[in-house]
């Protein structure tokens, strides 16, 4: 090809151009199907939401239920909890967040019981905040679930959650 | 390689080799000249092919009883353990299959590194067996999923997390590769799917590193190019074949003394536990084939920047020829390079124990001196120590440190020229 060819795009250029452009969206739009199918199906986004009757669990205990294939940890705290969970200096977190704002109502922590790091779940009243401790790779969260100590990045996750009544939780 | 003309001595064989040469290639494998002075180490290529074909037979053989469903996986895997005809003996040759796998992938590969089978001409083979060891470690992985275990659980948490550290988009891959929001049936499914395929892409690039090989031929212990064929060569068949046999005869020995007398002992008893999404097993541990990489990861304290350590250890293979700048190939006449070869060899084995263990107190100190050491002998030392290091002269051929070499020969060692070359 010489030079005056190479700066002077003709129809044919035009046409293999236009023809590769449709080419290409073409083939995205043929394979994105293939990728997407991957993506969490109409059954597993059918379970989004669980009820939980917490009307049996009693101060300082902690139960665990499953929502979304996940386990959530429900925990009734004690005064002395929630009193060490807000006392702490917010510079002191790896992950600032305040315990008012995971705990609305103080005496029920609701979190998703998955540590941060590479997804095991801690053990519950474990650790060196006697709170929860994951046996994997060694994360120390203290009773407001923040990460304190270990290689996790962030707290262990709040999800949505409301009190549908007094003695019932909806998570999702 | 052998280029002369080929002619199939029948005329049916020679009409359908017009047709379709596959008895030319059957003439360039038996008739393929070999260096003679090839030892045990280089038997390992047939081993794995061997290692191939069995973990494919037996896995095509389990796929016909296997489950893959959350609900019924772990109990498919038993009823294959108690009621299948031999169906113990079969998931016990593929279980153990696999380490026996990485036992002679890691041998051929700490071969090719002890004597520069990855330098030039031969990189295109170290980056292809590069992949086949990546796509080997991925197939292990999803095998090892599939019981629905409790390690095959929370392994696979664990592993499907690591995406998680990518920034922004981590936590959409990871939602993708679960097919959900957490390890689950979709997991279970997909996983299978894929480690039914990825054996199959194996074989096809093993065909590309044999392709690749036969090039320029096999490398050899002393690492000198030779004449192919020469004086210096011996045919592929039967002189290959044979000794290849052997060593796949005593291979099969130690390969069937596990699975005979100590079937789990390589396995994790928790994997007997049925799968439980809300108990995390005291101890998680990956099978001892990817514990160096594990503790790389561990030694990190930074999630994102343990991942990237991790992928990096494998990275770093890839590219190795580049950064051994040595000439020489064969750590035979590479005096200072001998010595740290073996320290990486003990780095390895340091890396793969402290693996296995808690990653606490004195373990993670090892484990990061141990992964910074392992860094530096790629990123530092080869690169240097190729351009300082006094190597011992080059004898210049096979045959000539047994037959002693002519006049001509010492003189022509002496020949300034010539050293260059080298």
């Amino acid at each position: 090809m010489s030079d005056s060819d190479k700066k002077k795009p003709n129809r044919r250029d035009f046409i293999l151009t236009a023809t590769t452009a449709a080419g290409a969206v073409g083939v995205g739009a043929a394979v994105w199907p293939l990728v997407d199918q991957m993506n969490p199906d109409a059954s597993v986004k059918a379970l989004a939401s669980t009820e939980v009757d917490i009307s049996s669990v009693q101060p300082g205990q902690s139960i665990t239920v499953i929502w979304r294939g996940k386990p959530v940890f429900i925990k009734r705290r004690t005064q002395d909890e929630i009193d060490s969970a807000r006392a702490v200096d917010l510079s002191e977190l790896k992950h600032p967040e305040k315990d008012e704002d995971r705990a609305k109502n103080p005496e029920w922590l609701v979190m998703l019981g998955v540590c941060t790091h590479l997804g095991c779940v801690p053990l519950t009243d474990k650790g060196d905040y006697n709170a929860w401790f994951c046996p994997c790779h060694g994360s120390h969260y203290d009773t407001s679930g923040r990460i304190r100590k270990g290689p996790a990045p962030t707290n262990m996750e709040v999800p949505k959650y409301e009190f549908v009544n007094s003695n019932t939780i909806k998570i999702g | 390689m052998s280029d002369q003309e080929y002619t199939p001595k029948s005329k049916v064989g020679k009409w359908f080799n017009d047709r379709l040469p596959l008895l030319t290639l059957a003439n360039h494998l038996t008739d393929y000249p070999t260096p003679k002075n090839l030892n045990y180490w280089w038997t390992f290529g047939g081993i794995l092919t061997f290692c191939l074909i069995t973990q494919i037979i037996t896995g095509i053989i389990l796929g016909m009883h296997y489950v893959a469903h959350a609900d019924l996986a772990f109990q498919s895997v038993e009823h294959i353990m108690r009621n299948v005809n031999y169906g113990w003996l079969i998931r016990y040759v593929h279980a153990n299959g696999a380490s026996m796998f990485f036992l002679a992938v890691y041998i051929h590969i700490f071969r090719s590194l002890y004597y520069g089978s990855y330098k030039s001409p031969r990189e295109v083979i170290w980056i292809i067996g590069m992949l086949i060891y990546f796509l080997m470690m991925a197939t292990a992985f999803m095998g090892y999923v599939l019981p629905w275990g409790q390690m095959s659980f929370w392994g696979a948490t664990v592993i499907t997390n690591l995406f998680s550290a990518i920034p922004l988009i981590g936590d959409s891959i990871t939602t993708w590769l679960w097919g959900g929001y957490s390890v689950d049936n979709p997991t279970l499914t997909r996983f299978f799917s894929l480690h039914y395929l990825f054996p199959f892409l194996i074989l096809g690039l093993v065909v590309l590193h044999i392709w690749a090989l036969h090039v320029p031929g096999n490398n050899n212990p002393i690492g000198i190019d030779i004449k192919k064929p020469s004086k210096d060569t011996v045919p592929f068949h039967p002189y290959i074949v044979i000794k290849d046999l052997f060593a796949l005869l005593i291979f099969l020995i130690i390969f069937a003394f596990f699975v005979f007398f100590s079937p789990n002992i390589l396995g994790h008893a928790d994997n007997y536990i049925e799968a439980n999404p809300l108990v995390t097993p005291a101890h998680i541990v990956p099978e001892w084939y990817l514990l160096p990489f594990y503790a790389i990861l561990r030694s990190v304290p930074d999630k994102l920047l343990g991942v990237i350590a991790m992928f990096a250890a494998i990275f770093v293979l890839v590219i190795l020829p580049w950064l051994d700048t040595s000439k020489v190939r064969s750590t035979v006449f590479r005096p200072v390079y001998k010595q740290f070869y073996w320290f990486l060899v003990a780095d390895v084995l340091i890396l793969g124990y402290v693996g296995a263990m808690p990653a606490e107190g004195l373990y993670l100190l090892i484990a990061r001196v141990a992964t910074a050491y392992y860094f530096a002998h790629f990123l530092i030392i080869l690169p240097f120590l190729g351009m300082k290091e006094k190597t011992t002269p080059l004898p210049l051929s096979i045959t000539e440190p047994v037959l002693g070499g002519s006049a001509d020969m010492a003189m022509a060692r002496n020949n300034t020229d010539f050293k260059e070359k080298l």
